[in-house]
């Protein structure tokens, strides 16, 4: 077990490219770490320089406080589990969960031991004799997790390790990812691009875009104060719903029509030193059908396009008329997002309703939203206006 | 439904036989033919029976009763050997880099051996003769294997550099994390599942050296390193008159019999699809 301090790590990869930049980090004693931002933002590299199968080419790394930047990988002793599994196809499993051990020349009873155990963890018994070629990718995938554990490591690194699972099999393991992290308590520093998994998962989460640290905190917190749009934008599912908006006589003008701001935010607005022109952000469950709100201050009316209901809420999308928001963060999470050329005319926008709700699709409604709930953003650079963290 | 679902396949299971059959008959008969002529008595030598009449081991026991033919074979083991192993040696080193590295002119280098590949080897054989002689390598190993070499080293890259790019790298990441040094993940790791690679590209180059003819015809002079297809054509009856078919019969099996106990002894390293499982589900 181990504290891992990243102070101002920076990675140039010898083609020039700057991978990683100046990112700091301190991952407590225990503690499970997910490292989670879009494809190419710079995780894998990070967690390779901390395992050390890549160079540091600035800052320093430290592990239980020692400086551990040259070190070989064989001298960290960090065990990782890779996306790909990486298992050694020539060896049965149970020469595969016991490679680590016999390199570090442990004696035969207690490779065996030991190999067993995690086995019985893992459920991989009655597999021991197989073949990685002849097991399911599930089984495989526990196979890479019980290599990982049965040498007690300091240290847990895991690089989008449920990525090569389908739906089904993910949810439930990463149900037993988080009961055997909790079980071992060793410290884990996770890898993925799924924010699911990260909020799901983790004791903190850290925010990567494009070799940056966004920000680092608790899913809770990110989800309830992102810093910043990208975080806003990138954490919750469905994601938060922007909107261009401006800031005029203590009030916003929106497409939703305009409404006074409420006096905490108003404060946190003044006090951040805010343009007029903003991005006004709500995510979908601060909305809800008019109908079933008492003292209605804040509605607008508009056509449900369509509704889907999951039985505990409805889900509501709107098309809003007028300016769509635009910013450089916006632009990468839709692309990050697959969905870069969707919007035709006017914004979407996703309401969580209560299932009470009336709501049909193709017909107008009367939909209320919490604007205490309103976070602003600053165009320009994409920092919360309204973040109170 | 289910008879049709059974049907088709059995169909083309008996079509998949028959062309099979076809193939090996094709390929078998030439073979078994000369087995057929190695076994004859010069007298029913040539009557056209596919099987002999009359059985005898007269070609064979000829053949190992002279010198020439004993050397010949010392001389194509020794040469297709040292060629082998040192084609393979370099040819392992070129091909890894070549799958693993990048550096400047990789592309010429890959681009110059599909060149030599390419080459007409006939072409070669005056200036080579020309400059074995200069050199004093005419009528000796090297002069056999120098040429070898090179022109096995094109087929050894190109081999080996398929097969090298089918491992998964990131098992020697894995193995470093598990406490591997460099040389115990090479070893332990990577070497095991390179090695079938480097037996087919041993078999592959062996056959090539082991069954060329025009450099050993053209490059030798003597029984100083005479190989046994080139000493073949030198072959003659006890006197100038007899017909030699049989005898020469009798060496050509005796040649393929090493090829084949190669084979056999490396096709149990030669697990295709040893590296699948390795990555993903
Ligand atoms: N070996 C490499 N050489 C040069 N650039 C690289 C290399 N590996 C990754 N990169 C670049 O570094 C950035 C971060 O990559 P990576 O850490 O793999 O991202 P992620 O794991 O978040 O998807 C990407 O822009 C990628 O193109
Ligand atoms: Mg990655």
């Amino acid at each position: 077990m181990a504290e891992i301090v990243l102070d101002k790590v920076t990675k140039r990869y010898p083609d020039g490219a700057l991978a990683v930049s100046d990112v700091d980090i301190e991952i407590a004693d225990g503690e499970f770490l997910i490292l989670v931002g879009p494809s190419g933002c710079g995780k894998s590299t990070t967690l390779n320089m901390i395992a050390g199968l890549e160079d540091i080419t600035d800052g320093e790394l430290r592990i239980d406080g020692q400086r551990v930047n040259e070190r070989a990988p064989k001298d960290r002793d960090i065990a990782m589990v890779f996306q790909s599994y990486a298992l050694y196809p020539h060896m049965s499993v149970r020469e595969n969960m016991a490679f680590p051990l016999r390199l570090a020349k442990v004696d035969n009873q207690t490779v065996n031991q030991k190999v067993d155990e995690a086995a019985r963890i893992l459920d991989l018994t009655q597999h021991l004799d197989r073949k990685p070629a002849n097991l399911s990718g599930g089984q495989r995938q526990r196979v890479a997790m019980g290599r990982a554990i049965v040498r007690d490591p300091k240290a847990f690194l895991m690089d989008e390790p449920l990525s090569n699972l389908d739906a089904k099999l993910r949810v439930q393991m990463r149900t037993s990812v988080s009961k055997l992290q909790k079980r071992l308590g060793t410290t884990t520093v996770y890898v993925t691009h799924d924010q699911t998994e990260a909020m799901t998962l983790g004791d903190r989460v850290v925010v990567m875009r494009g070799g940056h640290v966004q920000q680092i905190g608790s899913p809770q917190f990110l989800y309830e104060q992102p810093a910043n749009l990208f975080v806003a934008g990138f954490i919750g599912s469905p994601s938060m719903n922007f909107l261009p908006a401006t800031l005029e006589n203590g009030g916003l003008s929106t497409p939703l029509g305009a409404f006074p701001l409420t006096d905490r935010i108003r404060l946190l607005v003044e006090g951040a030193n805010a343009p007029r022109e903003v991005i006004m952000g709500l995510r979908p469950e601060h909305f809800e059908d008019a109908a079933l709100v008492d003292g209605q201050s804040t509605t607008f009316e508009a056509t449900v396009d369509v509704l889907e209901s999951m039985g505990s809420d409805k889900f509501a999308y709107f098309t809003v008329e007028g300016e769509t928001a635009t910013s450089a963060e916006l632009e990468e999470l839709a692309a990050d997002a697959g969905s870069a050329d969707l919007t035709d005319s006017g914004a979407q926008i996703v309401t969580r309703l209560s299932a009470a709700s009336a709501a049909k699709q193709g017909t107008p409604l009367d939909v209320w939203f919490d604007a205490d709930k309103v976070q602003l953003f600053d165009p320009a650079d994409g920092r919360n206006l309204t973040y109170s963290g | 439904m289910a008879a049709i679902g059974t049907a088709a396949p059995a169909g083309a299971k008996a079509r998949w036989a028959l062309i099979d059959i076809l193939v090996v008959v094709y390929a078998l008969v030439p073979v078994l033919w000369i087995v057929s002529l190695s076994f004859k008595t010069k007298e029913t030598l040539t009557d056209g029976n596919f099987v002999p009449r009359s059985w005898t081991w007269q070609n064979y026991v000829d053949i190992f009763n002279t010198t020439e033919f004993i050397r010949a074979l010392v001389n194509s083991i020794g040469i297709a050997l040292i060629a082998t192993v040192i084609a393979v040696v370099l040819g392992t080193m070129a091909a890894y880099a070549i799958a693993r590295l990048e550096f400047p002119g990789k592309r010429a280098l890959v681009g110059v051996s599909l060149l030599i590949a390419m080459f007409p080897q006939v072409s070669l054989v005056s200036p080579l003769f020309e400059m074995e002689r200069g050199l004093g390598l005419f009528d000796t190993w090297p002069g056999l294997i120098l040429p070898y070499i090179t022109f096995a080293l094109p087929l050894a890259i190109y081999t080996l550099s398929a097969f090298f790019r089918e491992i998964p790298w990131e098992l020697e990441k894995a193995a470093k994390m598990d406490g591997a040094t460099p040389a115990q993940a090479f070893r332990r790791v990577i070497a095991p599942l390179a090695a079938p690679g480097v037996f087919t590209t041993a078999i592959l180059v062996f056959i090539f050296c082991w069954n060329d003819f025009l450099f050993a015809i053209s490059l030798t002079s003597t029984e100083a390193s005479r190989t046994v297809p080139a000493a073949l054509s030198f072959f003659t009856g006890s006197s100038q008159f007899e017909d030699p078919t049989g005898t020469v019969s009798a060496a050509a099996v005796v040649i393929t019999v090493p090829i084949i106990l190669f084979v056999l002894f490396f096709q149990r390293r030669i697990v295709a699809g040893l590296t699948s499982g390795a990555v993903k589900g």
